[in-house]
C-alpha cells in the first residue's frame, strides 16, 4: 500500500491515449496496473481501520456470543455442548419473563413521558425568548452527568428515612413511601431516573429537528387562520417526523439495555443484580448479567444476550410500524400539502 | 473513593507498564514480562492481587518485606468488591495470561477453587509453606484441600462473629449496656429476641433492635456445622433444620416489627450507623473497621462489642492466598505468603484493620487487645473465644448463591410484607431455576 502510493506520487502514470514514448513500455503497464490497483484498493485500505475494530469489537462478540450460547459453560469449571439448552431453560425460566416483563414496562413509564415532555421543551424553546442559549444549555445538563452519579443522588432523594423526597410527601400528609422495596415505586423513582437525564437530550435534538423547518410553512399555516396548537399538530410534528422516528428506535434500544439505574438504585454490589428482594425491577441486563458474573453461566448468559438482541429488533419494528401508522390515517388535504412540502 | 482507586490502579498500570519497558530495555529487547523482569542480581517482581481490605499495606507489609528481601519488588492490586475480583480472575486463569503471582481466595469460593480449579494452584505442600500449613484453626486448612490430598492455600483471616450494639441506644431504652451482663440475658436467639421487644418497647424513634433480616439469619446460621450442602456434596438447604430455624427467627423478628428494613452494604445501612436507626448487629470481627468508618469519630465510645447468644461462635468471610501454578516465581510467592500469613503479621493487620487472626498463636497473642472505640471492649478475647467454638462448616459450590436468595427471601417479609410460605416458595424457584 505504502509502496504504490509513494509509486504514484513519484511518477504519475501517463495520461490515457498518448503512449508513452519510453524505452520500457513493459514498465509502464505495470506501472499502469499498479495504479488501477491503487484507486481500486485504497479506498478499502482507508475505511479498514473501521472495518478490522468494527470486525474486533462488533461482529466477533457477536458472532462469539452465540457460539457460548450453545454450550454449558460455567466459569471455572468445563464446557459442555448444549444446542438450544439454554434457550429452552431461558424460556421456562419465571426470572426471565419477569426480567422481560419490567423491561417493558420500566421502557414504557420511561420513554414515554420522557418523549412527550422533549416535544413539549423544545416547542418552547423554538419561541424568540429571553436567554434561550442559557435554558437550552441548562436542558442539557443532566445529560452530561454520568448515569452513577445520577443515580447515586437520586437513590438519597429516594430514601426511606432520610430521603428529601419523602419529607417533602411527608409534609402533605403521605407517609413514607419504601421507594427501593416497593414494586411500583420502584420502577417509577428508576423511570424518573431516566427522564431526568434523556429528556433535555431528546428535546435538543427535536429542537434540531424544529429549525429545520421552513419558516414558511408557519407563516403561512398563520395566515390561513391556523392557531399555535393547530401549527404543532399540522406543521410542527409532520415535519419532525423523522427525527421522532429517531429518538423512538433510541429510546426503545436504551431501554431495553437499561442497566446503571436500576443496579445502582438497588443499591450496587452483589445482592444488586436480583434488581430488588422480589426482582421488581430486575431488567433484561440485569438478568443477563447476573448470570455470566454472579452465577459464572456464561453460555445462559450469552443466550440471554442473543434474546435480548432478537427483542431489541422486535420492539424497535413494532414501534415504528405503531408510529408509521400515522401514515394510513386519512389527512386533510392542507396538512399533506404541507408534509409534502416539509419532505 | 472509586475514582482514587480507579487513578491508583491506573497508577499501577502506568507503573508496571514503564517497569516492563525499562526491563525489555535493559536485557537488551529480549522482551519478558514483568514478572520475568531483568536477569541481573536475581531481581524478582511478585504480583499480588487481592480484592476488598487484606490490610497488608495498609500495615506496612508489603514494605517491610522488601526491605527484608531487597531483591523482591511486590507489585499489589486490589479490586474492591470481590464479586467483581473473582469473576476477573477466573477469566484471565482460563486465558492463562494476567495472573497473579499470588492471588487472594475467599471462603466462599474456596469450594469451587478445591473442587473445580484444584490443579490450577500449587500444592503448598510441595513449596516452602508447608511448615505453616499446621499453624492454622483446624478448619481453615481443611477447607482449602482437594480431595487429591492438595493444599491451594494459606489462611489469612476469619471472621468469628459477635453482637455489636450501641450502648448510648440500649441504655435509652434501660438495657444494660456492660457486655457480659448483655450476653448474660441473651443466651440464646429466642431471647435476644424478647430484648429486642423491651427494646421497642422503650426505644428512641426511628430506632430498631437490629439491622436486618438477612443479617441475623446470617449470624444464626453461622453457628451450624451444615448449612446448604451436607459432606457429600447435595443441596440440603430446603431439609436442613439449622436453616430451617434460623429462617423462622428472622421472619419472627421481622413481622414483630423489630429489624430497620436495611439491605446490609446499602447506602442507607452505611448512613444509619451515625443515624442510630438500628441499636445491635451481629458483626464479624472484620465489620469493626467497617463500623469505624460508616460511624466516624462521632461514633467512638458509643459501640461494644458482646459474645454472640446461641451459645456457640459463628465465622463469617475470611480468605486464603493461593498462587497459581501459571507463576514464574513460586518460590519466592511460596516465602511471601507464608510470611504474610506468620503470626505476628497477623496480628498488625488485626491490630491496623481488624481482620481476625486464622494463625493459633496470633490468636493467642492478641488475646488481650482493647478496642477503645468500642468502649474498650476486649475484641481480642471476645473473637478469639468465638473462633475456638465456631463449628466447622461445611462449605459447598454454591453456598453464597444460595444464600443471596435466602436473603432476598427474607427481605420480601420483611420490607414487602409477602407471606413468609410464598416468599420461601420464591427463594425454592430461585435456587432451582439457578442450581437445580
Amino acid at each position: 500500500m505504502t509502496t504504490s502510493s509513494s509509486t504514484h506520487r513519484l511518477a504519475p502514470p501517463p495520461p490515457p491515449g498518448r503512449p508513452a514514448a519510453s524505452a520500457r513500455p513493459e514498465r509502464s503497464a505495470w506501472r499502469q496496473r499498479l495504479s488501477r490497483w491503487d484507486t481500486k484498493a485504497s479506498p478499502y485500505a482507508f475505511v479498514s481501520p473501521f472495518l478490522l475494530l468494527f470486525l474486533g469489537f462488533g461482529i466477533f462478540p457477536l458472532i462469539y456470543t452465540a457460539y457460548m450460547s450453545l454450550y454449558n459453560y460455567r466459569l471455572g469449571g468445563t464446557k459442555t455442548w448444549a444446542g438450544l439448552g439454554n434457550f429452552t431453560w431461558l424460556f421456562q425460566d419465571q426470572f426471565f419473563w419477569n426480567a422481560l416483563k419490567n423491561t417493558v414496562t420500566l421502557g414504557i413509564i420511561s420513554t414515554v413521558p420522557q418523549l412527550l415532555i422533549a416535544l413539549g421543551l423544545a416547542h418552547v424553546l423554538n419561541y424568540q425568548l429571553r436567554a434561550r442559549n442559557f435554558y437550552r444549555v441548562t436542558m442539557l445538563m443532566p445529560y452530561a452527568t454520568s448515569v452513577a452519579a445520577a443515580t447515586l443522588v437520586f437513590s438519597q432523594l429516594f430514601g426511606r428515612d432520610y430521603g428529601l423526597i419523602n419529607w417533602m410527601l411527608g409534609l402533605v400528609g403521605v407517609d413514607h413511601i419504601d421507594w427501593q422495596n416497593g414494586s411500583w415505586s420502584g420502577q417509577v423513582a428508576i423511570a424518573i431516573i431516566v427522564t431526568w437525564r434523556w429528556t433535555g437530550y431528546n428535546a435538543l435534538i427535536y429542537l434540531a429537528g424544529m429549525q429545520s423547518i421552513s419558516q414558511d410553512l408557519y407563516e403561512a399555516a398563520a395566515i390561513d387562520g391556523a392557531s399555535r396548537w393547530r401549527q404543532f399538530t399540522n406543521v410542527t410534528l409532520p415535519g419532525l417526523r423523522p427525527t421522532i422516528l429517531f429518538t423512538i428506535v433510541v429510546s426503545t434500544i436504551g431501554a431495553t439495555q437499561l442497566f446503571g439505574e436500576p443496579y445502582l438504585f438497588s443499591g450496587g454490589g452483589q445482592q444488586a443484580y436480583n434488581g430488588g428482594a422480589s426482582h421488581q425491577y430486575q431488567t433484561l441486563s440485569l438478568y443477563m448479567y447476573q448470570q455470566g458474573w454472579q452465577y459464572l453461566q456464561l453460555g445462559r448468559a450469552a443466550a440471554v444476550a442473543w434474546a435480548t438482541l432478537l427483542l431489541v429488533v422486535v420492539f424497535v419494528v413494532l414501534n415504528l410500524t405503531i408510529a408509521r401508522m400515522r401514515d394510513r390515517t386519512p389527512k386533510i388535504p392542507a396538512t399533506a400539502a404541507v408534509e409534502e412540502v416539509a419532505r | 473513593m472509586r475514582k482514587t482507586r480507579s487513578r491508583s490502579i491506573a497508577l499501577v498500570a502506568v507503573l508496571s507498564a514503564s517497569a516492563l519497558l525499562t526491563s525489555a530495555c535493559s536485557s537488551g529487547g529480549s522482551g519478558g514480562s514483568a514478572t520475568t523482569a531483568g536477569s541481573g542480581g536475581g531481581k524478582v517482581t511478585l504480583n499480588v492481587n487481592l480484592f476488598g481490605t487484606f490490610g497488608y499495606k495498609e500495615a506496612g507489609l508489603f514494605d517491610e518485606y522488601q526491605t527484608l528481601h531487597p531483591n523482591i519488588t511486590i507489585n499489589y492490586t486490589s479490586v474492591e468488591q470481590e464479586g467483581d475480583y473473582w469473576p476477573a480472575f477466573l477469566t484471565h486463569l482460563n486465558a492463562g495470561s494476567g495472573v497473579g503471582d499470588v492471588q487472594g481466595i475467599e471462603v466462599g469460593r474456596i469450594a469451587q477453587a478445591t473442587s473445580e480449579l484444584g490443579d490450577k494452584f500449587v500444592d503448598l505442600k510441595t513449596t516452602s509453606a508447608k511448615d505453616s500449613i499446621a499453624k492454622f484453626v483446624d478448619w481453615k486448612e481443611k477447607a482449602a484441600t482437594t480431595s487429591t490430598g492438595s493444599v491451594i492455600g494459606l489462611g489469612t483471616d476469619i471472621g468469628p462473629m459477635a453482637i455489636c450494639y450501641r450502648t448510648d441506644l440500649l441504655q435509652q431504652a434501660g438495657l444494660p449496656t456492660d457486655p457480659t451482663q448483655l450476653a448474660a440475658k441473651m443466651s440464646t436467639w429466642q431471647d435476644y429476641l424478647n430484648l429486642g421487644e423491651q427494646y421497642k418497647a422503650k426505644a428512641p424513634a426511628k430506632s430498631a433492635w437490629t439491622d436486618s433480616t438477612g443479617g441475623l439469619y446470617n449470624a444464626i446460621l453461622s453457628q451450624s456445622q451444615e448449612q446448604y450442602y451436607d459432606a457429600s456434596g447435595k443441596l440440603i438447604y430446603d431439609t436442613n433444620p439449622a436453616i430451617k430455624n434460623a429462617w423462622d427467627l428472622s421472619v419472627k423478628a421481622a413481622q414483630n416489627g423489630l429489624t430497620a428494613k436495611l439491605a446490609q452494604f446499602s447506602d442507607q445501612w452505611n448512613q444509619a450507623f451515625s443515624t442510630g436507626s438500628f441499636a445491635t448487629l451481629a458483626c464479624p470481627s472484620w465489620m469493626i473497621g467497617y463500623i469505624k468508618g460508616q460511624a466516624g469519630t462521632t461514633g467512638s465510645g458509643k459501640w461494644n462489642v458482646a459474645a454472640l447468644p446461641g451459645g456457640e461462635g459463628g465465622n463469617w468471610g475470611g480468605s486464603y492466598l493461593a498462587i497459581p501454578k501459571a507463576s514464574k516465581h513460586q518460590a519466592e510467592a511460596a516465602d511471601l505468603i507464608t510470611w504474610l500469613t506468620a503470626a505476628a503479621q497477623q496480628q498488625k493487620v488485626f491490630e491496623k484493620v481488624g481482620n481476625f487472626p486464622s494463625n493459633t498463636d496470633a490468636i493467642a497473642a492478641v488475646a488481650t487487645v482493647t478496642d477503645p472505640y468500642f468502649t474498650n471492649a476486649p475484641i481480642g478475647k471476645i473473637f478469639g473465644d468465638a473462633a475456638k467454638s465456631a463449628p466447622v462448616q461445611t462449605l459447598g459450590l454454591h453456598d453464597g448463591d444460595v444464600k443471596t436468595q435466602i436473603t432476598n427471601g427474607l427481605t420480601q417479609v420483611e420490607a414487602q410484607g409477602v407471606d413468609p410460605a410464598k416468599a420461601w416458595a420464591d427463594v425454592q424457584a430461585a435456587v432451582k431455576s439457578q442450581v437445580g
